[in-house]
């Protein structure tokens, strides 16, 4: 009846979500490179894909970059979300525009702002710059994910702790810390995907020499795909696929617990 | 490209000042009070945002406001106004081979209105699609649990270039598609580097950010409302009308905001589905900078954009005061 | 007042919930006029039952009638009843005025007709004026008088109530208990109120149904639940009580506490196993000697209405109270007017009961 014509809506929607990645997978396996042409089924590229320098150079710099930045997000934007919170309203409204203020800017903007900062101080572009401008990307999103947590904490919790006898920064690291881990913890995972996913920030803030995946797809998308690409968009969907099913099913898990 | 980057000393001496400033007080403060505030926490922070953010801001307004000596002018947007204003008069003492350059620095109310048109399309479409879509994925009735969630959010973690790029295997005159259309004996279609593929592009890339905003709304709000409408004599038109829909509008405002923003300031999808034919305001930037070398008329632009987008943003955040409807943690 | 003519009928109705059964055979009518409480400890089934009654549960089994008529699949928007809910689910969009008035719009009243009736009923909940306010800014009472408002403008026959005074503090819930009866007189509606307190139920319901465990264990006037419990359970969870394992010697005399007590109840056979169950403020305190059986005060409490003590016999440790306090450590008699002692069949031992008397 009616559930059946939801489900089948739902379903339409999943399957346009899901055509292009489908199809790119199923390409991967393609033994020609015939994007239309179907010639046979092979694991050349997935070989081709791991002996391929510039793929895996970009890899590496992808990932490097995401785990850094989000571990320097963290512990800045955790810091600053704690100070903010103690901040009287006045400059805590301030501090909090401020933070809001790269999540509403374009990332186009953010990205050419930076690109100009970086020339004018003479600084090269490269591994270095773009490491900066993950990191300022990813910090405000961090503050945003710690600070409802620190809301929510009881306040009185920290007094309680000097009440008996703890010093300030005791209190901090056992006390307030522990309460907040929850938040810093998605704001730390929320950074690493931002900074994986990231393209136009990066494609202003770093050079040609510096190749992240998403620049790289990009200076090869212009001209055609590669079958290699397709190979590594097969990999990363399943890598994907099976640690949000993790995630899930532990969730899943406690929460029957 | 050389760019002149001459930039006058008293923004150096500004600088300098605000932060022997901010040192000073902090030092000031944590003599008057026991040992160090917790407000300092947020001290490297600051610092950084001011060097990274407000700085590069700052950078931004110069370069818009000045020509490439450095003089003050307003020249830059005048080229936004007057196609045929041309701007850069240095460029064109500089000769011939730079008066292409200058031909090409033309524009671009036209690419801002079409931007616009473009963004406001994809969210009306993504609207459509997506509120239903979130309303049967609330559906507690059909019990669908969050496996459907995970399903949904797989795609948005996928590399959205990765995805973009995807179409193009679909959308090519030999791509899937048209094959396909062969093989049945039809005509083929030209389905890419047309408005109807960046448009196609925009609300595959977008859809998930209006979907889950809604998604998360609906789920919020207590099932006692929609019992107690029931108990009051509401049918379920009634009830979905008066109740569910007032109270998801946070969720769908914040929703328009995710998609809306991004749509206008989209540079990679109507490059790479529409080739060189569609020209869209996040195109347009990139161009001045990276292919022009025109870092004037580049950030006088990015200014526009700014405003514009602040400007939706207040329209927006009238709708919702409280800010509820956030999605993003 | 309580009219003759059952408005409601539940009849063997069942509840299955992810395969634990939830109702057990529900048998009960609820008459017009009438205010009836279904009491209960937590996962009784009391709410469950409202709620099939609401329309918001369909029963495994069972027919419901309402006026005669099988209503199981009438939506709840096409029953004459209304509910009010635990927590009150007043719309967070609409101000005071819209709430209430949501019922009357949907029935498509005209607008002079609707605002008359709100005024109205904001009076009659003493809300006058709070017509513009928005629901967040008012107090746990006033939302809770709005709720009641926005249910009773409907005029519906049957008012479902499902433990509405929970959130309340004491006093407040004291009022608002006697304002709710007064209300259901004089608007002549049927009541059908569920909750866990059983001075509630008693203050104001012309019935109690004492449930656990999806079953009724008692149907009556407060009155007679109170007076007569049917076991011990029900003497367990109204009032207080001490309760205790018996012998019923013969009739009208029973065996506890190493005493033979002359009681009033028959036809309990010879030396049979009984539970006893006497009220604290049955037990009068009298001197060591002149006592059907005596033992030392362990205990004193001053409640304010009344002192409670813990006096142990040395067979059990009964909880009493009176006007009158025996300091601790002194010895005293007890007597038991043989009216006051009642006596049940033995309910299966079970480990939940929890009584004021231990066995030693």
């Amino acid at each position: 009846m009616k559930h059946i014509g939801k489900k089948a809506y739902l379903g339409l929607i999943l399957l346009f979500l899901y055509t292009p990645i489908v199809v790119l997978i199923m390409q991967s396996f393609n033994a020609g490179k015939s994007r239309a042409k179907w010639e046979g089924f092979s694991f050349r590229w997935y070989t081709a894909l791991f002996q391929d320098q510039a793929i895996m150079k970009a890899l590496y710099v992808t990932l490097t970059v995401a785990v850094i930045a989000a571990i320097a997000a963290t512990v800045l934007g955790t810091l600053a979300a704690i100070g903010i919170q103690a901040m009287r309203k006045r400059p805590q409204a301030v501090m909090m525009t401020m933070t809001n203020l790269p999540m509403t800017m374009p990332d186009i903007v953010t990205g050419i702002s930076l690109m100009i900062l970086f020339t004018f101080t003479k600084i090269e572009r490269g591994y270095m710059t773009m490491l900066l401008a993950h990191i300022t990307f990813n910090t405000p999103y961090v503050i945003l994910s710690v600070m409802p947590k620190l809301k929510q904490m009881n306040k009185f919790t920290y007094e309680a702790a000097l009440d008996l006898g703890a010093s300030p920064s005791y209190a901090l690291l056992h006390v307030i810390l522990p309460e907040i881990t929850p938040g810093v913890v998605t704001g730390c995972l929320l950074a690493f995907t931002l900074s994986l996913d990231d393209f136009v920030i990066s494609y202003f803030t770093t050079s040609p020499m510096v190749q992240n995946l998403s620049t790289l797809i990009y200076s090869k998308a212009r001209i055609g795909i590669e079958p290699t690409l397709n190979a590594l968009s097969a990999l990363m969907f399943l890598s994907l696929l099976i640690l949000l099913l993790i995630v899930n099913r532990r969730a899943g898990k406690t929460t029957r617990l | 490209m050389n760019q002149n980057l001459y930039l006058p000393p008293w923004v150096l001496w500004l600088f300098g000042v605000l932060f022997v400033g901010f040192v000073a007080y902090g030092i000031v403060s944590v003599r008057r009070s026991n040992g160090i505030k917790r407000s300092f926490f947020a001290s490297p922070y600051t610092v950084w945002m001011v060097l990274f953010t407000l700085l590069p801001c700052v950078l931004i307004a110069y370069y818009a406001f000045t020509d490439p000596t450095g003089a003050f002018t307003l020249d830059n947007f005048r080229n936004f106004w007057d196609s045929n204003y041309s701007v850069n008069k240095i460029y064109e003492q500089m000769g011939p081979d730079y008066a292409v350059l200058v031909q090409r620095g033309t524009v671009n109310i036209g690419t801002l209105v079409y931007s616009l048109w473009m963004a406001l399309l994809c969210t009306v479409i993504c609207l459509a699609i997506g509120y239903p879509t979130a309303y049967f994925m609330a559906d507690r009735q059909l019990k669908l649990g969050s496996t459907l969630v995970v399903l949904f959010v797989i795609p948005m973690w996928m590399n959205f270039l990765l995805r973009t790029v995807a179409w193009m295997t679909l959308l090519e005159d030999q791509g899937l598609i048209n094959t396909l259309l062969k093989a049945l004996g039809l005509p083929a279609a030209q389905l890419m580097y047309n408005n109807g593929a960046v448009l196609l592009g925009m609300v595959y890339n977008f859809l998930p950010f209006m979907i889950f905003p809604i998604y998360t709304a609906l789920t919020k709000m207590d099932n006692n409302l929609l019992e107690a409408a029931q108990d009051l004599g509401a049918n379920r038109l009634n009830t979905f009308w008066r109740v569910t829909a007032p109270l998801s509008v946070p969720g769908v405002i914040s929703g328009i905001t995710m998609v809306f923003m991004p749509s206008v300031t989209t540079f990679f999808i109507p490059r790479i589905l529409g080739g060189g034919n569609t020209m869209m305001f996040g195109d347009l930037i990139e161009n001045r900078f990276l292919t022009e070398g025109n870092w004037n008329v580049g950030s006088a632009l990015s200014l526009i954009m700014m405003v514009l987008i602040l400007i939706s943003l207040s329209i927006l955040r009238k709708a919702d005061p409280e800010g509820e409807g956030s999605g993003i943690v | 007042m309580v009219e003759k003519q059952h408005l409601i009928d539940l009849q063997h109705i069942c509840k299955d919930f992810d395969g634990t059964t939830v109702l057990q055979d529900i048998n009960l009518y609820i008459r017009k006029k009438e205010f009836v409480t279904l009491l209960g400890p937590s996962g009784c089934g009391k709410t469950t039952t409202l709620r099939i009654i609401g329309g918001f549960e369909y029963p495994s089994s069972g027919t419901l009638l309402f006026e005669g008529k099988d209503i199981v699949s009438t939506p709840p928007y096409k029953r004459k009843v209304n509910t009010i809910f635990q927590k009150y689910a007043l719309f967070p969009h609409l101000n005071v005025f819209d709430n209430i008035a949501f019922g009357l719009k949907i029935a498509r009243l005209p607008g002079d007709d609707i605002k008359r009736k709100v005024e109205k009923m904001l009076d009659l909940v003493n809300l006058q004026g709070y017509g513009k306010r928005s629901v967040d800014q008012l107090s746990g009472g006033q939302q809770q008088r709005v709720a009641i408002a926005r249910a009773l403008v409907n005029e519906p026959q049957v008012l479902l109530l499902d433990e509405p005074l929970g959130a309340l503090d004491l006093k407040l819930r004291k009022d608002m208990q006697l304002e709710l009866k007064r209300m259901q007189q004089a608007l002549g509606i049927t009541f059908l109120y569920v909750t866990h307190d059983q001075e509630e139920a008693l203050t104001m319901s012309d019935t109690v149904v004492v449930m656990r465990d999806g079953r009724i264990l008692q149907i009556g006037d407060p009155k007679s639940v109170y007076d007569e419990p049917a076991n011990a359970f029900v003497a367990d969870f109204i009032g207080e009580s001490n309760i205790m394992h018996g012998t019923m010697v013969h009739d009208e005399l029973v065996h506890f506490s190493g005493f033979d007590f002359p009681c009033v109840d028959e036809g309990f056979g010879s030396d049979q196993p009984v539970d006893v169950v006497v009220r604290p403020e049955d037990i009068m305190l009298v001197g060591e000697d002149i006592g059907q059986i005596s033992g030392v005060v362990q205990s004193v409490l001053f409640k304010g209405v009344h002192y409670e003590m813990m006096i142990n016999t040395g067979e059990t440790t009964f909880k009493v109270h009176s006007t009158v306090m025996q300091p601790q450590g002194s010895r005293v008699g007890l007597n038991i007017v043989p009216f006051n002692i009642h006596i049940m069949s033995p309910m299966p031992p079970d480990p939940c009961i929890e009584g004021g008397a231990e066995e030693e």
